[in-house]
């Protein structure tokens, strides 16, 4: 497949597939399989393009900046289209089951949330893929939109007063970010008569302007991003939505927002950003991390647990703004970060589908009554804790890895403080992991699950943990994928050498 | 002719935007949120139109004003889905009143649940699903 074709494929196939499934219901499930099998497809053929020749550039039917839109598939954008197309055909797949009717149990969300759950799915897929092969900050400001607008609408899919409370304010805070994100792209174009994430890069001088337009983008991304104090919006709304949705807004909503960050702060803005604020953001992450991994333990529900785990999780991420921006050598770093983000995903989307048949099967999820559900969702409990052993990074799994290269990175540059953080956030992660287990561990007389689950379901669940546990052994292709056309230099890991 | 000076504009921008943001964070009826929004994409869509006269004696750079469109066609269907939501919440019961924390979510439960019968159980609901 030609690139081009690779990029139209990945984002016209969901929007197009998206207009079909509000136009037809009833095909709505197979639309969504047909989307997920042609954006694997698209999405390693365009990586395989990107690993071959490099950095590609898109004009839109053949317009270019700066009134036509301009996409571009680095390996960053390659590698998260890749991300975005695995979690979004396990999301679709385990909607098969969800929304299929259960003999056991009486449905309790609205009869129609399957008709609306295909088109406003497929175009938040539209949008995340069109977010990443984004070129230009404006056109970035238009994708989370689109994201935005979608993501609200499938929260809202739960029915009842605290899934809308929730949708509403989480599209609210959205919308709010939105804006300020607008305002620094109206000032950065004001100051350097471009919004083209490379061209700013070349034509900026560190002014009041820049500094204003890189903080009032980097405080909507955060919002949006729901980095602590931000991050209040995030429980409710991951936790009350149908749990498909709750998989995808984890994995991948809240990681559109930091890959946007992580752009303009290493590339576009790169001249203005200053260390100082680097050691700040990633101070906000750390708080994230301790805070919510408290919070976590707190919770009496399980998918607050899970929820409430990526506030946690999201802290990690914001380690790459001081461990890159510091010194020059930061190739570690930024793949470090990345795979972070791509671990976090895989094991998240396993975690929240196996808290979300363990609601189907129990019909609740309080913690201190899920005594004995290893004997009843065995499949389910054994993702639950795969994917805990890769969110706390165990080897050989995703999660190590990308702690492995931070902690790497951490200890070259003589940054200390994050190393004890990842050491303490650990330590934290395992033990909010390990009291849901033991929970689920523990004997029982009685059978606790009067419904059974289907295999689709905790199968999809098990297998996403097993991919967020390979991604370790196999980050090779990843890591060198993650090269092409990034902002970084310096060997991979300390002592390592130079590709 | 005689020239504009923008900076009169973009002052009044920024004071739009900060009066929005203060709003959607502060007030907690939803109504006034929705509004404080529009407000606050107000704001922005004045200083785009503002740096777009940048350059004296010559027309005004097209591209933010295609910005602004863009902006103002976001920022009406943003108002109509978030009307629509509110719309449903106050069918929900309970009024239009959102507090800044998420604290409903987490507090008194809507109908009780007749397979769970106590607030820390809502999640019952979808799971039945």
């Amino acid at each position: 497949m030609p690139a081009a074709a690779a990029i139209a494929v990945l984002v016209l196939g969901p929007l197009l597939a998206g207009a079909a499934a509000l136009v037809a219901p009833r095909a709505g499930r197979w639309l969504g399989l047909g989307t997920a099998g042609a954006s694997l497809w698209a999405a390693v053929a365009l990586a395989r393009h990107v690993l071959a020749s490099g950095v590609i550039r898109h004009r839109v039917a053949g317009w270019g900046a700066p009134l036509g839109i301009e996409l571009r598939a680095d390996g960053l954008a390659a590698f998260m289209l890749l991300v975005v197309a695995l979690v979004g055909t396990a999301v679709t797949v385990y909607a098969q089951h969800y929304f299929r009717p259960s003999a056991c149990r009486e449905k309790h969300h609205a009869p129609s949330a399957e008709r609306w759950f295909w088109p406003l799915w497929l175009s938040a897929w539209t949008a995340l893929n069109a977010l990443f092969l984004g070129a230009d900050v404006f056109n970035l400001y238009v994708t989370l939109e689109l994201l935005g607008f979608a993501a609200a609408a499938l929260v809202a899919l739960a029915g009842g007063r605290a899934a809308l409370a929730a949708a509403l304010r989480y599209f609210l805070v959205g919308l709010a970010g939105s804006l300020l994100y607008l305002m620094g792209v109206a000032l950065a174009y004001a100051s350097t008569g471009t919004v083209d994430l490379s061209l700013l890069a070349q034509r900026f001088e560190a002014g009041p302007a820049s500094l204003a337009a890189l903080a009032l983008m980097t405080v909507g991304l955060l919002a949006k991003g729901a980095l602590l104090p931000l991050h209040f919006w995030l429980p409710p709304a991951h936790a009350d939505a149908p749990t498909p949705v709750s998989a995808a807004l984890s994995a991948l909503v809240v990681k559109a927002s930091f890959v946007i960050l992580a752009r303009l702060w290493l590339e576009a803005f790169a001249p203005v950003a200053s260390p100082a604020a680097a050691q700040a953001l990633g101070a906000l992450g750390a708080a994230a991390v301790l805070w919510g991994g408290a919070q976590a333990l707190r919770q009496a529900r399980l998918k607050m647990v899970v929820a409430y785990s990526t506030v946690a999780q999201i802290g990690y991420l914001y380690l790459l703004f001081p461990l890159a921006l510091q010194r020059p050598d930061n190739r570690g770093a930024w793949t470090g970060a990345m795979l972070f983000v791509a671990a976090h995903a895989l094991a998240k989307t396993a975690m929240f589908f196996a808290a979300g048949n363990v609601l189907h099967g129990a019909g609740h999820d309080r913690l201190r009554d899920l005594d004995g559900l290893t004997h009843a969702l065995p499949l389910s409990i054994a993702a639950f804790g795969l994917a805990g052993a890769s969110l706390v990074g165990l080897p050989p799994s995703g999660g190590f890895v990308a702690k492995w290269l931070l902690l790497g990175a951490g200890l070259t540059q003589g940054q200390w403080w994050w190393v004890l953080l990842l050491a303490a956030g650990t330590l934290v992660g395992a033990t909010y992991i390990m009291r849901v287990l033991t929970h689920a561990f523990t004997r029982f007389e009685e059978d606790p699950v009067p419904c059974p689950v289907s295999l689709l379901g905790e199968g999809t669940a098990l297998g996403l943990a097993l991919a967020a546990v390979l991604l370790g052994l196999g980050a090779g292709w990843p890591a060198e994928l993650l090269q092409v056309g990034a902002p970084v230099a310096g060997p991979l890991l300390p002592g390592g050498i130079a590709p | 002719m005689p020239e504009l000076d923008p900076r009169p504009y973009l002052v009044a921008g920024a004071a739009l935007l900060a009066l929005g943001l203060w709003g959607v964070a502060a007030l907690p009826h939803v109504v006034r949120k929705i509004l404080a929004v529009n407000l606050m994409g107000t704001g922005v869509f004045l200083v785009l139109v503002a740096t777009a006269a940048r350059t004296p004696g010559e027309v005004p750079d097209p591209v933010p004003h295609a910005m602004v469109l863009t902006g103002i066609v976001v920022s009406v269907c943003a108002t109509a889905l978030a009307l629509a939501l509110a719309q449903r919440l106050q069918e929900s019961g309970g009024g239009l009143e959102l507090d800044g924390r998420g604290k409903e979510a987490a507090g008194p439960a809507p109908a009780p649940d007749p397979e769970c019968g106590e607030p820390s159980c809502r999640g019952g609901r979808e799971g039945a699903s």
